[in-house]
C-alpha cells in the first residue's frame, strides 16, 4: 500500500501559485527526497503534508486515509526540523516525551519508548540535559529521537542537516540512511542539497517553480534527467549542455558540435535529423584518452578540444575546455598534465549521452 | 601620549561633574528630609543638617495632615500599593497571553488589532478622561481603588501586549510547528513552551508597569478624592496644604517615602529597566 | 509577513471546547484595542456637543473648537508647547547624546555612571516637579544658597519670571528624560559594527573623525526615534507642570494638557475640554503620522533593496 498519495495539489498565496498540481505516490518504506532550489515549493509541500498549512486544492492521503481536514497531531506523522525546534526550557527527556504527554500515553509506556529510542540513537547520557547544553550533532539526534519515539506512519524531514558543519553532515547523512535501512520507515525528506538527495534517497522528486520535474530513482534522475533543469540541477559540477545539431552520416544519426561528431543515442527518433538539439554530457564522461569506461567493453571514442583552464582538486582535475564555442567541463585523473591554451585529446563515454529538445527542454534521447 | 592622558582626564572630569549634577536633587531631598523646618527657613533648601530631624519621617509617615485628614502619607502609600500591584500583575498576565496569541497564532484581522493596540500606547490620557468617568460611574467604581485598578489594567494592556508580542515574535516558527505536531494546544503551548521562555520579558514588563502605575498622577487626581487618592496625588495635596506654614523637612521625607518603591525597583532591576526602554522604543 | 508559519485558517469559534481559548485571546485584545477606538470616538463626539458639567446629546458643530482656539489660555498654552517642545526635545537629545558618548569611551565606573544618569527616569513627574520647585525657588533654592554665600546680586529666579518660567520645566524635563535618551543612544553606539570602526582606523581616522563621520551617521534612525518619543512626552506633559509651577506664574507655563483638564474639571465645560483633547490628539498625530510614514517608506525601501 502507499504510505503517501498526493493528488493534484495546488497552493496559492494571494496571486502567486506556489504549488501547481503536485501528484506523488510514495510506497511504504520508501525514502523519498524532495529536492529543488530555494523557493521551489518543497517546504510548503512538506508543511501541507504535515497539516501545518492548508492546500488550496487537492488531496493528501496518508496510509490510505484522506487527511485534508485532520490536524497535524492526528495525522500519525513525525517531523524533524532544520532548526531542530527543540523546546529550550525542557530537558532532552521531556523533549522526547512531550508528544506522548500531550496524547496522554501512560507513564510506564512513555519510559519504555524513551528507553528504546535513546538506545537506538545512543543519547542516553544526554537525557537530563537542556538543548542549550548540546552540540549541533547532539541536537540533531534528539530531534530525530523525538520523531522516532512516535513510531509514525510517515516521517517528515525538513532540511535537517543544513545547519550542521560539512563533516558532521556527512556522518549524519550516513546515520540517517542506516536508520532507514534498520527500521524501514517511510520518509519524506526535503533538501536543497542534491548530494544529500543522491546519497540517501530510494526515490527523488526534483521540484522547480511549484512543479515536480521528475520523480524517479536516483540512477534515472542522474543518468536520464527528464529535462534540462534536472540535468543542470543534479550533479556537481552539473551536466554539460551543449547546443548541437543532429545529422545523418553514413546512414547513422550523428550529433555535430562544431567540428566534432559524436554518435547519437540509438533511441533518437528519426524526425530530429537535420534539427538543432541540446547535447547533455556529464563531466565524468569526458576523461583522459587512456580511460576505459564501464567494464572496458564500451566503444572507445575521442574528441580533441582546446584546454582553457585546469582546476586540480587533489582526487581529480577539473578541466575547462571549449567544444564548438561552448565552455564545458571534464574530469580527468590528477596526474594528467594539460597546458592551458593547447588542444588536448579526451575519451568520451558515448553510452551516457543525452539529447534534449531546445524548445521544450525535454529529454528526447 | 600626553595628549591622550590629558583628554582622558578631561573626560573623567566632565563625567563626574555631570554625575554630581544629576545627584543634586536626590541629595537635597534626602538631606532636607533630615532637617527641621526652622533650619530650612533660616538658611535654604540646600544644606547639611545641623540637627538630625529623624522625626520628619515618623511625621510624614503617620501624623502629617493632608487636607483635613491627619494620617500622614501611610494610607496613600497603601492606596498606591493596592492599585499598583493588582494592576501590574493583571495587565502583565493578560498582555502576555494576548501577545502570545497575536504573535504565534495568526488569525484574521490580527494586524489590524495589533495596530490598534499599538495606538493605545500613544493615545493621550486626556482623550480617555471623560469616557472613563462615565464607565466608572456606570459600573459603580467612582472614587474607588478598584476603579483605578481597572483603568490601569486596561490601559496597561497596550504596553504589555506590545512588549510581549515583540518578544514572542522571535520564537522560531519551527518550535510552534513541532508543538502542534506533538499535539499541544493553545494553553499547553503557552504554559509548557512559551511561559518558560518568558521570564526576561515578564520581568521587564512588571518593572515597567510597576513604575508607570505607581508614578501615575492624572487618573489618580481625577477619579479619586480624599483618602482614596494614590500617593502622587497626595503629594500635590500636601504641597497645597503646607503653602502657608512651610514644612519642607516633613514634605521632603514624604517625597522620599513616595519615591522609594520605584527607586528600589530601579536599583534592583535597573538592568531590565534599560532593556524595557530599548525594547519599547525600537519597534 | 514577519512570521513564516501561517497556521491553517482557523475558524474564530469552533465549539465549546475552544471557548476558554477564545475568551483568553479576545477579551484582552478587544479591551485594549476596543477602548482606544470607542474612547476616541466618544470624546470626539462630546467635543461636538454642548456638554458642560455632564455629557449631553446635541450638536453644536465646530463651536467648541472655535471657542477653545479663541481663548487666551489655549493660545498661550500652544505657544508654550512650541517653546517647551523644541527646547526640551533638542536639549534632552543633545545631553543624552553627550552622556552616551561619554559612557561609550569604556570609562571606569561605567555602570555606576549609567545608573546615576538614568535614575531620574524611575521617579514620578510629581516628585521631580516638587523637588525642582524647591531648588529653583529663588527664596529658598539655588539663588538663596548663592546669595547666602555672599554673592548677593546673584539672580536665578526663572521660576517667578514670566518670560523664563517655561525653561524651568525644560530643566526638570532634561534631568528626568536625558537618561532615557542616553540609554537608547548608547544601545545604538554599541551596535555599530566593530569592523566598520577598524576599517576607519586603518584609513587613518582619529577618534573625533570616527565619531562624526562613521558612528554618528549610523545613529540617525535612533536620533529620530528618540526625538519622536520625547516630542510625544512633551505634548502629553501634565504632572510635571502641576508639581513644578502649577501652570504659573500667571499662564506662563500653561500647556495644552493642563488646559484640557482645566476646561473639563475646573470650569465644568466637557465639550470644550473634549475639543481641546482632540486638538491635542491632532497635534500628536501631526508628529506620529509623518514618522510612521517615514518608517513605512524606509521599510519598503529596505525590502526592495
Amino acid at each position: 500500500m502507499s504510505a503517501l498519495v498526493i493528488r493534484d495539489l495546488h497552493k496559492r498565496f494571494g496571486a502567486t501559485d506556489v504549488l501547481k498540481g503536485i501528484n506523488l505516490d510514495i510506497d511504504n518504506g520508501d525514502f523519498t527526497v524532495l529536492v529543488g532550489p530555494s523557493g521551489c515549493g518543497k517546504s510548503t509541500l512538506l508543511n501541507i503534508i504535515a497539516g501545518l498549512e492548508t492546500a488550496t486544492a487537492g488531496d493528501i492521503e496518508i496510509d490510505g486515509r484522506v487527511v485534508n481536514a485532520i490536524p497535524p497531531k492526528d495525522r500519525d506523522i513525525a517531523m524533524v526540523f532544520q532548526t531542530y525546534a527543540l523546546y529550550p526550557s525542557m530537558t532532552v527527556r521531556q523533549n522526547i516525551t512531550f508528544g506522548m504527554e500531550c496524547r496522554n500515553v501512560p507513564k510506564p509506556q512513555q519510559a519504555t519508548a524513551l528507553e528504546r529510542v535513546a538506545k537506538l540513537l545512543q543519547i542516553e547520557p544526554l537525557l537530563a540535559r537542556k538543548p542549550a547544553q548540546l552540540s549541533g550533532g547532539q541536537r540533531q539526534r534528539v530531534a530525530m529521537g523525538r520523531a522516532l519515539v512516535r513510531d509514525p506512519k510517515l516521517f517528515l524531514f525538513d532540511e535537517p542537516l543544513s545547519n550542521l558543519d560539512a563533516k558532521l553532515r556527512v556522518e549524519m547523512r550516513m546515520e540517517i540512511k542506516q536508520l532507514h535501512a534498520r527500521i524501514g520507515a517511510s520518509i519524506v525528506y526535503v533538501t536543497h542539497d542534491q548530494i544529500e538527495a543522491m546519497t540517501m534517497a530510494t526515490r527523488i522528486a526534483v521540484m522547480h517553480q511549484g512543479e515536480i520535474q521528475q520523480f524517479a530513482d536516483p540512477d534515472t534522475i542522474y543518468n536520464r534527467p527528464a529535462n534540462l533543469f534536472v540535468a543542470r540541477f543534479m550533479g556537481a559540477p552539473p551536466m554539460n549542455t551543449i547546443p548541437a545539431r543532429l545529422e545523418a552520416h553514413a546512414g547513422r544519426p550523428v550529433v555535430v558540435v562544431g567540428d566534432t561528431h559524436l554518435p547519437a543515442p540509438p533511441s533518437i527518433a528519426p524526425e530530429w535529423l537535420g534539427k538543432p538539439v541540446i547535447l547533455g554530457i556529464r563531466p565524468e564522461c569526458i576523461a583522459e584518452p587512456t580511460r576505459q569506461f564501464g567494464d572496458g567493453t564500451a566503444p572507445s571514442l575521442t574528441i580533441t578540444a582546446p584546454v582553457e583552464m585546469t582546476e586540480p582538486t587533489g582526487a581529480e582535475t577539473i578541466v575547462v575546455l571549449r567544444l564548438g564555442g561552448t565552455k564545458i567541463l571534464a574530469r580527468v585523473a590528477p596526474d594528467i598534465r594539460l597546458v592551458p591554451g593547447a588542444p588536448a585529446t579526451f575519451a568520451v563515454d558515448a553510452r551516457k549521452l543525452c539529447l534534449f529538445d531546445p524548445q521544450t527542454e525535454r529529454l528526447i534521447a | 601620549m600626553r595628549d591622550a592622558s590629558l583628554s582622558r582626564a578631561l573626560l573623567y572630569a566632565v563625567a563626574f561633574l555631570l554625575a554630581f549634577l544629576y545627584l543634586i536633587p536626590l541629595a537635597v531631598v534626602l538631606l532636607n528630609s533630615l532637617r527641621t523646618a526652622e533650619e530650612i527657613v533660616q538658611t535654604s533648601m540646600i544644606g547639611w543638617p545641623r540637627v538630625w530631624a529623624f522625626q520628619n519621617y515618623t511625621a510624614a509617615w503617620a501624623d502629617f495632615c493632608i487636607a483635613q485628614t491627619c494620617s500622614g502619607i501611610r494610607p496613600y502609600m497603601l492606596n498606591s500599593a493596592l492599585v499598583t500591584l493588582p494592576a501590574t500583575l493583571l495587565s502583565t498576565l493578560l498582555g502576555a497571553v494576548a501577545g502570545y496569541a497575536i504573535s504565534l497564532w495568526r488569525f484574521k484581522g490580527d494586524t489590524w488589532i495589533f495596530a490598534l493596540v499599538t495606538l493605545g500606547v500613544f493615545l493621550p490620557e486626556q482623550m480617555r478622561l471623560i469616557p472613563w468617568t462615565i464607565v466608572l460611574r456606570d459600573v459603580g467604581l467612582t472614587n474607588t481603588l478598584a476603579g483605578l485598578v481597572m483603568i490601569h489594567t486596561v490601559q496597561g494592556l497596550s504596553f504589555t501586549t506590545l512588549f510581549c508580542r515583540n518578544y514572542y515574535i522571535a520564537i522560531p516558527a519551527d518550535l510552534m510547528k513541532a508543538a502542534k505536531i506533538d499535539g499541544a494546544g493553545f494553553f499547553r503551548i503557552f504554559y509548557r513552551i512559551v511561559l518558560p521562555l518568558s521570564p526576561p520579558i515578564l520581568i521587564v514588563t512588571v518593572i515597567w508597569q510597576f513604575t508607570g502605575i505607581w508614578n501615575e498622577f492624572l487618573y489618580g487626581v481625577t477619579f479619586t478624592t480624599g483618602t482614596q487618592q494614590p500617593v502622587t496625588a497626595a503629594l500635590i495635596a500636601l504641597s497645597a496644604s503646607v503653602a502657608d506654614v512651610p514644612q519642607h523637612g516633613v514634605q521632603s521625607a514624604a517625597v522620599v517615602i513616595a519615591a522609594l518603591p520605584t527607586l528600589l525597583v530601579y536599583l534592583f532591576g535597573g538592568r531590565y529597566f534599560v532593556r524595557g526602554l530599548t525594547a519599547g522604543a525600537v519597534k | 509577513m514577519s512570521h513564516a508559519a501561517p497556521s491553517p485558517a482557523r475558524p474564530l469559534f469552533a465549539g465549546l471546547k475552544r471557548l476558554p481559548e477564545f475568551l483568553v485571546i479576545w477579551v484582552p485584545l478587544l479591551l485594549s484595542a476596543g477602548h482606544v477606538v470607542v474612547f476616541t470616538a466618544w470624546t470626539t463626539w462630546i467635543s461636538f456637543t454642548p456638554s458642560t458639567l455632564v455629557p449631553v446629546d446635541g450638536w453644536v458643530g465646530w463651536r467648541n473648537y472655535t471657542n477653545v482656539l479663541a481663548t487666551r489660555n489655549w493660545k498661550i498654552a500652544f505657544d508654550n508647547l512650541l517653546i517647551f517642545g523644541a527646547g526640551f526635545v533638542i536639549l534632552t537629545a543633545l545631553v543624552g547624546l553627550l552622556l552616551a558618548i561619554i559612557i561609550d569611551q569604556r570609562i571606569r565606573g561605567e555602570n555606576v555612571l549609567r545608573s546615576i544618569f538614568l535614575y531620574p527616569m524611575a521617579v514620578s513627574f510629581v516628585v521631580t516637579g516638587t523637588v525642582w520647585s524647591w531648588l529653583l525657588n529663588p527664596g529658598m533654592g539655588i539663588q538663596k544658597l548663592v546669595n547666602d554665600w555672599g554673592w548677593t546680586s546673584f539672580r536665578f529666579d526663572w521660576l517667578i519670571d514670566r518670560d523664563m518660567a517655561i525653561w524651568t520645566i525644560v530643566i526638570a524635563g532634561i534631568w528626568q528624560s536625558s537618561g532615557f535618551a542616553m540609554a537608547l543612544f548608547l544601545a545604538g553606539l554599541r551596535s555599530v559594527e566593530a569592523d566598520l570602526i577598524k576599517a576607519a582606523q586603518i584609513d587613518g581616522a582619529g577618534p573625533v573623525r570616527i565619531y562624526t563621520r562613521v558612528i554618528l551617521p549610523t545613529l540617525w534612525p535612533i536620533v529620530i526615534a528618540v526625538m519622536v518619543i520625547l516630542l510625544q512626552f512633551a505634548i502629553k506633559t501634565f504632572d510635571l507642570v502641576r508639581a513644578l509651577t502649577g501652570g504659573g506664574p500667571g499662564l506662563a507655563t500653561q500647556l495644552p494638557a493642563l488646559v484640557v483638564y482645566d476646561f473639563m474639571f475646573q470650569r465644568g465645560h466637557l465639550g470644550r475640554g473634549s475639543a481641546a483633547a482632540v486638538l491635542m490628539l491632532l497635534t500628536l498625530l501631526g508628529v506620529l503620522l509623518p514618522y510612521g510614514a517615514w518608517k513605512y517608506y524606509q521599510r519598503r525601501r529596505d525590502a526592495r533593496a
